[in-house]
């Protein structure tokens, strides 16, 4: 396989920067002791520790750059989630977090793969990354991006997205010319064309639903990479 | 490593003794995830090949599957995204019933399962070998949903549920072990919940 590094040992992740763009989302940047460089799409490992020594793990995204000082992940709330809501409402700037990390080595695009991207919500944040380390390398024009939510508000990056020439699809809400719709077939086909490989991120329902554009669209199920976040339905 | 600063954890009922460490009970959902896009199989056409190191390699058909002696389990399966879930009921066959025809040789120690996505997965022989492993097509009495691997995977209950192959379509038997796709990819090569171990590297 290829030489893509993945952390083998839990390090210390110390909260460096932390904003809440919204009541549902937080971004956390974090300075990672020996850190192992991750490629684009990677996810991080975060486990918090009661005094009772009881633990609870979940994984995030990487959003940044893997040039980045630091680690960003940004998490989207769930209401009554047992992680999510601590990062949001509770970490403070100066916290340290057990992490481990980079993890996974499919989900990943570092290379020249001309790739569409589909995401559904906080499904775009492994997408942020591929974008920041395309632009910065200067392959954008191999990395095509669809972003999806239900509005404006509920879309992490959004306007990093937008400058990045992302497709912004809102399903409730009219977002420039754009009627308020689910991706449609058209749309994904003008962006597809070309595209060697796709990557599809977000809930379960997201994504067979994007899988099935796709197909339409001529990108054939072998080349689709997924990754799913959530519970199902 | 030291306390999370302001975490206490969800309010846990006393420290139930079926959840692996660093696990939670998911109660009645059953999460979904796949590398993978879920692929539609036709099971007229659909067959399970048994290979590699094995006295009589063998292709079942739906119809033989189902001719053959029932078995089901009933317990509690684990994922490594840290959802347990209790008190499951899978009905298939045992992986043994397929085997005393099959007849892995002496010298086989691991298999590796394949399902029709391409999706592989690594396994000790003594992970599998007497009553640990099913093929399994239902699940609560039900017909196995195609998200959940329907209509046919493999349950490996005692490990990580990765190890499960969804969409199965192949099991071969080798002498020596070959990582799968997570395992190639950072996670561990056996995957025991018991003993947390999840990615590779872990003990
Ligand atoms: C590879 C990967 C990458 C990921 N990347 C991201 C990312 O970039 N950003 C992001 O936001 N998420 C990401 N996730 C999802 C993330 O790991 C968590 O699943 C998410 O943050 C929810 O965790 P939680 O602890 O807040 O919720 P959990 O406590 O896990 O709960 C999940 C849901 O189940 C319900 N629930 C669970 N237990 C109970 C209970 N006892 N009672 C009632 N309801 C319950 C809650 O309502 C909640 O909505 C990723 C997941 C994976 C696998």
């Amino acid at each position: 396989m290829t030489s893509v590094p993945v952390g083998r040992s839990w390090t210390t992740g110390i909260v460096r920067e932390i904003e809440r763009p919204t009541d549902q989302l937080v971004k956390i940047r974090f300075e990672v002791a020996d850190r192992t460089p991750h490629r684009p799409g990677q996810h991080y490992v975060v486990r918090l520790r009661a005094p009772d020594d009881y633990t609870a793990q979940r994984s995030y995204s990487i959003a940044s750059d893997p040039d980045d000082p630091l680690v960003e992940i940004m998490v989207e709330v769930l209401p009554r989630g047992e992680v999510s809501p601590f990062l949001h409402e509770i970490a403070e700037v100066g916290d340290e977090f057990e992490l481990r990390g980079p993890i996974g080595r499919w989900f990943v695009w570092n290379d020249d793969v001309p790739s569409i991207c589909i995401g559904g919500g906080s499904g775009v944040v492994p997408f942020v990354s591929m974008m920041r380390y395309a632009q910065r390398t200067g392959i954008d024009p191999r990395l095509r991006v669809i972003a999806s939510a239900q509005t404006r508000e509920r879309l992490p990056y959004v306007d990093e997205l937008e400058s990045y020439g992302a497709l912004v699809a809102l399903t409730r809400e009219n977002h420039h010319d754009r009627v308020a719709a689910h991706i449609y077939p058209d749309e994904v086909k003008a962006l597809a064309f070309g595209a060697q490989r796709a990557y599809v991120c977000g809930s379960v329902g997201f994504v067979s639903f994007a899988g099935r554009i796709l197909g339409d669209a001529g990108i054939s199920d072998e080349n689709v990479r997924v990754e799913q976040f959530g519970p199902s339905a | 490593m030291g306390v999370t600063r302001g975490f206490t954890g969800r309010e846990r009922k006393g420290a139930d003794e079926r959840l692996p460490p660093g696990q939670y009970d998911t109660g009645s959902s059953w999460p979904v995830l796949t590398a993978e896009l879920a692929p539609h199989i036709d099971l007229t056409t659909w067959e399970l090949a048994i290979g590699g190191l094995v006295e009589q390699p063998t292709n079942w058909t739906w119809d033989e599957l189902r001719a053959l002696p029932a078995s089901s389990y009933n317990g509690d399966i684990h994922c490594v995204t840290t959802w347990s879930k209790f008190d499951t009921h899978f009905g298939g066959v045992s992986l043994d019933t397929l085997l005393e025809v099959a007849r892995p040789k002496p010298e086989a120690t691991h298999i590796v399962a394949t399902a029709t996505t391409g999706y592989t997965t690594n396994l000790p022989i003594d992970d599998v070998l007497d009553g640990k492993s099913w093929i399994v097509w239902e699940f609560d009495g039900k017909p196995l949903a195609q998200e959940h691997g329907g209509p046919v995977r493999m349950l490996v209950p005692h490990l990580y549920f990765w190890k499960s192959t969804k969409w199965i379509t192949r099991i071969d038997f080798l002498d020596h072990d070959e990582p799968g796709f997570w395992e190639r990819n950072g996670y561990h090569d056996r995957g025991d919940p018991w003993l947390e171990q999840r990615y590779q590297g872990d003990a």
